[in-house]
């Protein structure tokens, strides 16, 4: 029989140390939380502020590198422009513009992790980690690094209880996804503009492709490259209006950051994708694509089998992946009833199979262990990249892995330890590891470890003992 | 002859490793040879960084992309090194240096996770093998360790023989008495048990190396730890950025510059042991022949690879080149490949550390390759 306190650390972001323990009904527990989430996060930017600040940055940065050119030596003395990676003159103006980026980065990773110290609704908040993970975006260039957590805020949170469908569709339209992938730049070779152009500017197939093997079907699943050049062409002509520099500027229309279909971007004509004939329309093709990966069985198999792997165990049991799959296509992706399937899965709920934290899920059980409510972005930030899991910087859009070879290593180890000193020392003061430890860990605490705090030399080292002990380094 | 990973089995070993000096665990190696991969995760463009300026086709696929070309180092009449790589084209005029061009592992699709999966497993298609290559190699080379220069250790180097993984944490050390403790609670999971070791000893031999970034700290480290009797003789660095579907002119030659810079301060690092070194250089697979609409170029098939170092038989390009005309690409669209990684990387180990055919292709238990015969390291 598992307790609150096992669904608390499974399911949800780890007990708080400074609350009782919620008793009663674990599955209950778990299920009233699917109608308690509220998607809606307060103090944050949003993509029309991000847009223009991003807009700006671009001007400049053309135009700092305009004059740094100009002053450059002379052709053939030494290196090419190309050769030389481009040191743009780092104008203060520029380094303002470059720094409005980043403060948005870190508003919203402190919005991401104050929101999960705090929630009412955990699981529905991992749900959302999850899901930001899945449609991984990375933040690491400078189109990306402000709208990166926005994703998350404005595309994944609004649709974390509703259908997978909608989901999709709000992502792959959404400015971090269709900058971070390219697609915003991708032009159809036949499209009114390139045939204008005197430059050839054409095609570009990452996302179309990226939606294909990671957002929907799934590697391996029977689509060809044919399948992926197609979808890229369908796809073009979804862009973000506000950023668009240069002659295809003025096609783009609508407010900044908002998502723009341009007709003259468009290639014209219909396309067959995996094995169906979409009719040219504009936004709407690629609209009836994704509207029908979206219930392909492959994307149901794909989707619930990540789920699965997340909470129950590193090897996805077979039994459960098929129940899932069942919800998942009977309900035309509606997502409460695959998380209803989950919660009802009798391998989510055993205790011998723990899933090693990934250093997001042991940093955010860790705060909330020892009773921290908030917590800056900046300092968030930096620890998460110390201990390797940068926050929306998986560096791949395929995201960050969730198996446990990927974070138990050798020195990452090593670098929690240090972290949970830190933690223990900041934090930790006037609590006591001998009395939190049972209400965090529950039947999950071994004697060893409650013997180890107990002779620990300081409150601080019982508390970073206990942030480190083999038990909570697992959930 | 002290074998490690009967070391590793014995009890009570976390907690004695701290007070020990825990170099001593390791036992003289058999060989003084050394062995770097450094992987290209991304997919790098092997048409840019050993451009075929002699293919007829290579300026009119390119456009603006084969500028950087003109700048390069011409090294024949068919290919020019990128112009960020200095360093490795002095390795090359030293004849240190060695490339292949138009090479592939065995895998054919596009997807950058499935590639890597099969260029660090070494299996014969992705997810069928959970070891990889390296730690088989390991495996043949008894007594011997390797390392990862990450924070955790990647496909290449998992497998049973137990490898250490070390980079540099900015981070506030912990006190010795927190790290003792949590070594204790450590000592009995069959998980994270070993994990504490390795993590231990690999600090220990970073020393005052432990802070740096870039290119060149990284190769410092990796010559730190590969230095002396008792350092890793197989060791891995990955590098990311390499996906250039944009501003590809601009982005790879910071990563190149970078790359340089590693492979220049790691031979300084190493001194007199560079001799008895080599490099591989390796990525996923390579990328379209012809410049994409977004000044990049997207996901192709075959590209290029590195053999650097002071045991190798350089300044020469092996290819048996295909040509960039539309009839000669692979599937009208990517590089096509006519020299199998595999069999390249096999003949390399063979060579390098004396192994023999059956152990050499026993590292890529599902392809068997035929190593490579002609000469890839000096006698």
């Amino acid at each position: 029989m598992v307790s609150t306190s096992f669904a608390e650390n499974r399911f949800g972001l780890g007990t708080r140390g400074d609350e009782a323990a919620a008793g009663g009904d674990p599955r209950g527990w778990a299920v009233a939380q699917l109608a308690r989430f509220d998607p809606h996060v307060a103090g944050i930017p949003d993509s029309r502020s991000v847009a223009i600040e991003l807009a700006d940055y671009l001007d400049l940065r053309a135009s700092t590198k305009r004059m740094a050119r100009m002053e450059a030596p002379p052709a053939g003395s030494v290196m090419t422009r190309a050769a030389m990676p481009v040191q743009a003159v780092r104008t203060p103006e520029l380094m303002a513009a470059q720094l409005a980026g980043r403060a948005a980065y870190a508003t919203l990773v402190g919005a991401r992790i104050n929101s999960a110290l705090t929630t009412p609704a955990p699981f529905a908040e991992r749900l959302t980690h999850f899901w930001a993970n899945h449609f991984a975006v990375s933040a690491d260039k400078a189109t990306t690094i402000g709208f990166a957590g926005l994703l998350e805020m404005e595309a994944i949170r609004p649709h974390v209880m509703g259908r997978f469908g909608d989901m999709l569709l709000a992502v792959e339209q959404h400015p971090a996804m269709l900058l971070y992938l390219d697609q915003a730049t991708s032009v159809g070779p036949q499209s009114m503009f390139a045939q204008r152009a005197r430059k050839t500017k054409g095609l570009n197939e990452n996302l179309a492709r990226e939606i294909l093997e990671l957002h929907t079907l799934g590697v391996r699943t029977g689509y060809a490259q044919a399948d992926v050049t197609e979808f890229a062409r369908a796809l073009t002509g979804w862009t973000v209006a506000g950023i668009a520099r240069g002659p295809a500027a003025r096609f783009v229309t609508g407010a900044p950051g908002q998502f723009a279909f341009v007709e003259g971007l468009h290639e014209p004509g219909d396309r067959t994708i995996v094995g169906r004939r979409y009719r040219a329309g504009g936004e709407e093709q690629g609209r009836a694509i994704l509207a029908d990966l979206a219930v392909h069985p492959a994307t149901a198999r794909h989707v619930v089998t990540k789920l699965a792997r997340h909470f129950a165990a590193d090897d996805p049991p077979p039994a459960m992946v098929a129940r899932l799959e069942q919800a998942f296509l009977r309900s035309g992706g509606d997502l409460p009833t695959v998380y209803r399937a989950l919660i009802d899965s009798p391998e989510a709920w055993n205790p011998a199979t723990p899933k090693f934290r990934s250093p997001w899920d042991w940093t955010v059980a860790s705060l909330r262990a020892v009773g921290v409510k908030r917590i800056d972005g900046d300092a968030t930030a930096a620890l998460l990249t110390q201990l390797g899991q940068p926050v929306w910087r998986p560096g791949s859009p395929a995201g960050f892995d969730d198996i446990a070879a990927t974070w138990a290593g050798p020195d990452a180890l090593v670098r929690r330890v240090e972290a949970a000193q830190r933690l223990a020392q900041r934090a930790g003061q006037g609590l006591d590891a001998r009395t939190i430890a049972p209400r965090v860990l529950g039947a999950a605490l071994t004697p060893a470890t409650a013997t180890a705090i107990g002779r620990s030399e300081s409150p601080a080292t019982g508390l970073a003992l206990m942030l480190v002990s083999p038990e909570f380094l697992r959930r | 002859m002290f074998d490690r990973r009967n070391f590793l089995s014995a009890s009570g070993w976390a907690a004695a490793a701290l007070v020990a000096n825990p170099t001593v665990a390791f036992a003289r190696a058999e060989t003084d040879k050394r062995f770097l991969f450094i992987i290209q995760r991304g997919a790098a463009d092997g048409l840019a960084i050993l451009a075929p300026t002699g293919d007829p086709a290579y300026a009119g696929l390119r456009g603006d992309l084969a500028r950087d070309a003109a700048s390069g180092t011409r090294l024949d009449s068919m290919f020019t090194l990128h112009p960020a790589l200095g360093e490795t084209a002095k390795l090359f005029a030293a004849r240190e240096a060695l490339f292949v061009h138009a090479v592939a592992s065995p895998y054919r699709d596009r997807s950058h996770f499935d590639g890597q999966n099969v260029l660090e497993s070494g299996a014969g298609g992705a997810y069928r093998l959970k070891d990889g290559w390296m730690n088989r190699l390991l495996g043949q080379l008894p007594g011997d360790k390797g390392i990862a220069l990450s924070p955790a250790v990647p496909l290449a180097l998992r497998g049973p023989v137990p490898v250490e993984s070390y980079a540099p944490s900015a981070l506030p050390d912990a006190a010795d008495d927190l790290m003792l403790r949590a070594g204790d609670l450590y000592a009995k999971d069959p998980q994270l048990g070993p994990l504490w070791h390795q993590a231990l000893a690999a600090r220990d031999k970073a020393g005052d190396l432990a802070v740096g970034k870039g290119g060149a700290a990284l190769g410092a480290l990796a010559a730190r730890q590969m230095s002396g009797s008792d350092g890793a003789r197989v060791a891995m660095i990955e590098t990311n950025g390499w996906d250039t579907h944009s501003g590809q002119a601009y982005r790879l030659a910071a990563q190149l510059k970078q790359l340089d810079a590693t492979i220049a301060s790691f031979r300084a690092g190493l001194g007199a042991e560079w001799r008895n070194t080599i490099v591989l250089v390796a990525t996923e697979f390579g990328r379209t022949a012809k410049a994409n609409g977004t000044g990049g170029t997207d996901h192709g098939t075959g590209s290029m690879t590195m053999l650097m170092g002071g045991a190798v038989a350089g300044g020469r390009v092996i290819a048996d080149w295909p040509g960039l005309s539309n009839g000669a690409l692979y599937e009208g669209r990517d590089l096509k490949p006519t020299t199998d990684l595999d069999a390249l990387v096999a003949g390399a180990m063979a060579q390098h550390f004396g192994l023999d055919a059956a152990r050499a292709s026993a590292l890529f238990p599902e392809t068997r390759p035929v190593p490579f015969a002609s000469k890839l390291i000096r006698a």
